[in-house]
């Protein structure tokens, strides 16, 4: 904070937000509820991928391919995903609405966090569900080496 | 002077010396901006800082002008930022700071600047007067209200606030857009949520339960450290926030 700081109309008179839900509070909910499950599922992810078996060495395409054949793990990074990305994205939106005072230039930061967290959130979903190490009729120049035995 | 500053070896003597304040003025009739101006005082170990700012009126430049009321820390009206920090002139002792250095003085942050050390107090009791800081019961008893000591020790610690605003005007959230009830606000209300005798916590918790309420507190701790009283204002906000969860206080 820079030392000559002063608002020239501090706090407009309280107007009752409207009825309905509130996003402030289920927001502040969402943050201490979603940390508490992030803490557990980070560090399990940590321990399985880093920890177990070879340890880092172990990490490659066929390993990733591996675990996302795997429902069990599809499921695992699907919450994984959803509850960091709106976590970050919540905390993003109490950041701009910290220090962005204009209202117009906040609508627009808004909009574009939610549609970033939107496509990030179908893009990730898709590849979770969807992913396919050997797609049936590629190229076998481009597919992984191991894909030979299955192709 | 000179006899004075030999005695620093006697033990327990009340020393002397010269200290630099560097004061924050403003003059909305003459200054376009905010400019320090630095005085040389000469005070004592047994001084406090108001008594620096009362040589400077006083002796220098009867021109410097900032509020203060019983002098004794209790009413709240020399609520200043001291080195950075938001202290009671009256409680700061000269010899708790390093005078080595000169010790910066300027008002407190956050509301609108009226003249040198004062600054225009009303939005910070316009977010108090909100939260209905005033004991609200249906019940008229004959005698007194009775209440027991663990009833009063529930809300003891928040019955203490002088609303001196050095809570608020160091919070780094009422400073982004003083919208937010602020530190003060809601440990008044806390001070009532809380009280057995009171029937309108409800009533408080749903006006905290806003988008400008308790919701925009980052526990920061800022107001904590910031209290003169020693209130601790961070764990109050937090109570009112489980209070409204549960639903009831």
């Amino acid at each position: 904070m820079t030392t000559d700081l002063t608002l020239d109309a501090p706090r407009a008179p309280h107007a009752r937000t409207k009825r309905g839900i509130n996003w402030e509070k289920w927001g502040w909910i969402y943050m201490r509820v979603s940390g508490v499950l992030l803490v557990v599922l980070i560090f399990g992810h940590l321990f399985v991928n880093l920890f177990l078996g070879d340890g880092v060495s172990q990490i490659d395409f066929a390993f990733v391919a591996g675990k996302l054949s795997d429902p069990f793990w599809q499921w695992y990074d699907f919450a994984l995903l959803v509850l960091a990305l709106v976590h970050g994205t919540n905390g993003m939106r109490t950041i701009v609405n910290d220090y962005v005072a204009k209202a117009s230039v906040r609508r627009i930061l808004h909009t574009a966090l939610v549609a970033s967290t939107a496509v990030l959130l179908v893009l990730g979903t898709l590849v979770l569900f969807t992913f396919d190490p050997c797609p049936a009729g590629a190229d076998p120049e481009l597919v992984a080496s191991f894909c030979e035995d299955i192709l | 002077m000179a006899t004075a500053t030999d005695t620093t070896a006697e033990v327990g003597a009340v020393q002397e010396f010269t200290v630099t304040v560097i004061i924050r003025r403003f003059d909305p009739e003459k200054d376009a901006e905010p400019y320090w101006q630095d005085f040389d005082v000469q005070m004592y170990s047994t001084d406090r800082v108001l008594d620096a700012l009362h040589k400077v009126k006083w002796d220098q430049d009867g021109t410097l002008s900032f509020r203060r009321s019983c002098a004794h820390g209790i009413c709240g009206s020399d609520a200043m930022r001291i080195n950075g920090r938001n202290r009671l002139a009256c409680k700061t002792l000269i010899k708790d700071l390093d005078i080595t250095k000169p010790i910066y003085i300027e008002a407190i942050k956050g509301l609108p600047l009226e003249k040198d050390l004062i600054v225009d107090m009303e939005p910070f009791f316009a977010s108090y007067r909100q939260v209905q800081p005033f004991l609200q019961s249906s019940s008229k008893p004959e005698k007194e209200r009775i209440q027991s000591i663990e009833e009063r020790a529930r809300f003891d610690d928040t019955t203490k606030c002088i609303l001196c605003a050095a809570c608020t005007s160091s919070c780094p959230v009422f400073w982004t857009d003083g919208q937010y009830f602020g530190p003060a606000a809601i440990v008044n209300a806390h001070r009532f949520i809380f009280d057995s005798r009171d029937e309108a916590a409800q009533v408080r918790l749903d006006i905290l339960n806003d988008k400008e309420g308790v919701w925009r507190c980052r526990t920061t701790f800022n107001c904590s450290e910031a209290c003169p009283r020693g209130i601790e204002v961070t764990k109050a906000i937090s109570e009112v926030k489980q209070a409204i969860l549960r639903g009831r206080p």
